[in-house]
């Protein structure tokens, strides 16, 4: 355990800064874009039932399709998450190495 | 004996088998309450899956979409899309701060003991919710599946809290875990099966598969099931769909035993990727009751289903008449597993948060006594657990109607938990007050928000069975059914009104410790050995 001091140490180092603000820049507009894009299905749904009953493709409509589509964004999303979390994984690793040394 | 009772025997047996070799490898309080954070991520990844899809996911989404098509699918969605929540903000930071439960992350840099108390009585409450839920279901479709066996509702309902009480006291998370992760393995292998079984019988097209679902004979009309507007219908149906989707999506992260989940693995990298895992999982499973439950629409109908079990049986029904008897038992055991696996889960989030949270921390200050006092405590819990659910579940009755229970626990764990979590993470002002303000808050609106809906108020005719009649006989005065577009707002503004509240500024330096651990992973705890 690192003693208290080096807590803000830590959390004033640039290395820090960046890496927070990197998570930042991922994850509030995606979390935001997700709530939008899921939020979205039902007030359409509700609000709009006569353009979600169009068919467009045989006999599936929009409302079928646009719910759908939420599995895929999701994986999608998860899926770059995943590949930008390995890139604060290492941002992360360089700070606790460079925290261990005197 | 019959198939199904066959079955039901093995999976019994199998799971106590896993107990016993649980309960020889693990010995003190990491390895008991987090299986000593050794399960891998590809393995936590299964059981929060199989944590997660209940029976009410398994029957219930089947026989909503059986009955009310396009409307029933819109559950499925809401619970992976629920998913991102958990892992874009969640997962991570609680396991590297946190020990066993939500209510250590709170506790950090907050007053430990109201916080505590809150957020043990809000993981108790919404734990019991579904536990009940689950108990009564599991009676029902037990002594329905078994009804030629003899076995009753009660003695379904014994079996089933006997069962989870000797998997958590004597095993542990360790046994929790294996338990899960077969469950979640029958149940994706029975859903694919059936959803094979249902495309076999349209000859492997699509397109002649939903054009079935387009034009389903409903008594003498026919009705496009891909259609929303099946279950909610003007004025309030928009707002109550909206409502439900906030509270599935934000609800998620918040629910008790879906959290303890991350203390299972050695790191943050590996909580991660668990929940990938746990994503690709439930996608694929919520994809697949598309099949189930529009197929249990086009091959059987409503009036069939409704005359031979009505609606949880939709699935197993489908399977009867697709697969014969042998895989009747078999959807029936795989319905049987997933509710004692989940019903195992939630008992031990909730000693776990009774022992570590109440009994250690508040009631003792969180001072080291004798060791595996705690575990001794969770033990003890478990089993009044077990005793209380088995006997509120008998009282209740099988008629009882269940279905609001499980939107109540959503709508607290969205209310209550997840605004605490949040701010207690990402907010430097937040205080003790705020946290205790927020959970009460959250509790309190969804609680009030749902007695006073029609799920409980209505006025019912002379000719409604006394089983299905509302609980009070009067206007509802909150039309919608489920609580989470008022109740949420509410959790949030308590937290934020309650921190205003207090200026105290001394939790904020503890913030800037904790932000660095969320954020780094550094003093996180490590996985013990064995």
């Amino acid at each position: 355990m690192p003693p208290p001091n080096q807590w803000d140490r830590i959390a004033r180092t640039p290395e820090f800064s960046a890496l927070l603000a990197a998570k930042r820049r991922f994850i509030v507009p995606s979390t935001i874009f997700f709530l939008v894009y899921y939020i979205s299905l039902p007030v359409l749904v509700g609000f709009a039932p006569d353009m979600m009953k169009r068919r467009v493709w045989g006999p599936l409509n929009i409302a079928y399709l646009f719910a759908l589509s939420q599995f895929f964004m999701t994986w999608i999303l998860a899926a770059w998450y995943l590949r930008m979390a390995s890139r604060f994984d290492g941002m992360a690793a360089r700070i606790l190495q460079n925290a261990e040394k005197p | 004996m019959s198939p199904a009772v066959l079955m039901f025997v093995g999976f019994i047996a199998l799971t106590l088998l896993i107990t016993a070799w649980a309960a020889r490898r693990s010995s003190g309080a990491s390895a008991y309450f987090a299986a000593g954070r050794q399960i891998k991520g590809w393995q936590n990844g299964i059981a929060v899956a199989g944590d997660y899809m209940s029976a009410a996911s398994f029957l219930g989404i089947a026989g909503m979409i059986a009955y009310q098509g396009y409307d029933g699918f819109m559950y499925s969605v809401g619970f992976l899309v629920a998913y991102l929540t958990v892992l874009l903000i969640v997962a991570e930071p609680l396991r590297n701060t946190g020990k066993y439960t939500m209510a250590d992350v709170l506790a950090y840099r907050l007053d430990p003991r109201p916080v505590r108390a809150m957020a043990s009585l809000s993981t108790l409450l919404v734990s019991t919710f579904y536990m009940i839920a689950q108990m009564v279901g599991a009676g029902t479709l037990v002594s329905l599946l078994l009804k030629d066996s003899g076995v009753g509702y009660s003695a379904a309902v014994t079996i089933v809290g006997i069962l989870m009480v000797a998997y958590v006291v004597f095993g542990g998370m360790l046994a929790t875990t294996w338990v899960q992760i077969v469950k979640a393995v029958l149940l994706m292998s029975g859903t694919l099966l059936l959803s094979i079984l249902v495309l076999a019988h349209f000859h492997f097209s699509l397109a002649e598969f939903f054009d079935a679902v387009a034009h389903v004979k409903v008594g003498n009309r026919v009705v496009d099931f891909l259609e929303p507007g099946l279950r909610y219908k003007p004025p309030y149906g928009a707002i109550d769909l909206i409502s439900l989707g906030l509270a599935l999506v934000l609800g998620t992260a918040g629910l008790p035993h879906v959290l303890v989940r991350f203390y299972t693995v050695p790191d943050a990298k590996t909580a991660r990727i668990s929940v990938v895992w746990a994503m690709g999982i439930i996608g694929v499973f919520y994809l697949m009751t598309t099949f189930l439950g529009f197929g249990a629409a086009t091959i059987l109908g409503r009036d069939f289903i409704e005359a031979h079990g009505k609606i949880n049986m939709s699935a197993p029904l489908l399977a009867q008449r697709l697969g014969g008897d042998i895989f009747f038992a078999f959807i029936s055991a795989i319905a049987f597993a997933t509710i004692l696996a989940v019903v195992a889960g939630l008992t031990i989030s909730a000693s776990t948060s009774f022992a570590h949270d109440f009994y250690s921390n508040v009631i003792h200050h969180g001072k080291y006594r004798t060791p595996g006092q705690e575990v001794r405590v969770a033990r003890i819990t478990a089993f009044v657990v077990g005793a209380v659910s088995i006997a509120i579940a008998i009282v209740l009755g099988p008629t009882f109607n269940v279905a609001f229970l499980v939107g109540l626990a959503f709508a607290v764990a969205a209310s209550a938990n997840l605004p605490a979590i949040v701010f207690a993470l990402f907010w430097r002002r937040f205080n003790t007050s705020g946290a205790v303000c927020g959970l009460a808050a959250g509790l309190i609106s969804s609680m009030v928000l749902i007695a006073i809906s029609p799920s409980i108020m209505g006025v019912d005719g002379p000719t409604v069975a006394a089983a299905a009649r509302h609980l009070i006989q009067a206007k509802p005065l909150f039309p919608l059914e489920n609580p989470g577009i008022l109740s949420i707002p509410l959790g949030f503004l308590g937290a934020w009104l309650g921190t205003l509240a207090r200026g105290k500024r001394t939790t904020e330096d503890r913030f800037t410790e904790l932000l660095v651990r969320s954020t780094t992973g550094l003093g996180a705890e490590q996985a013990g050995s064995h």
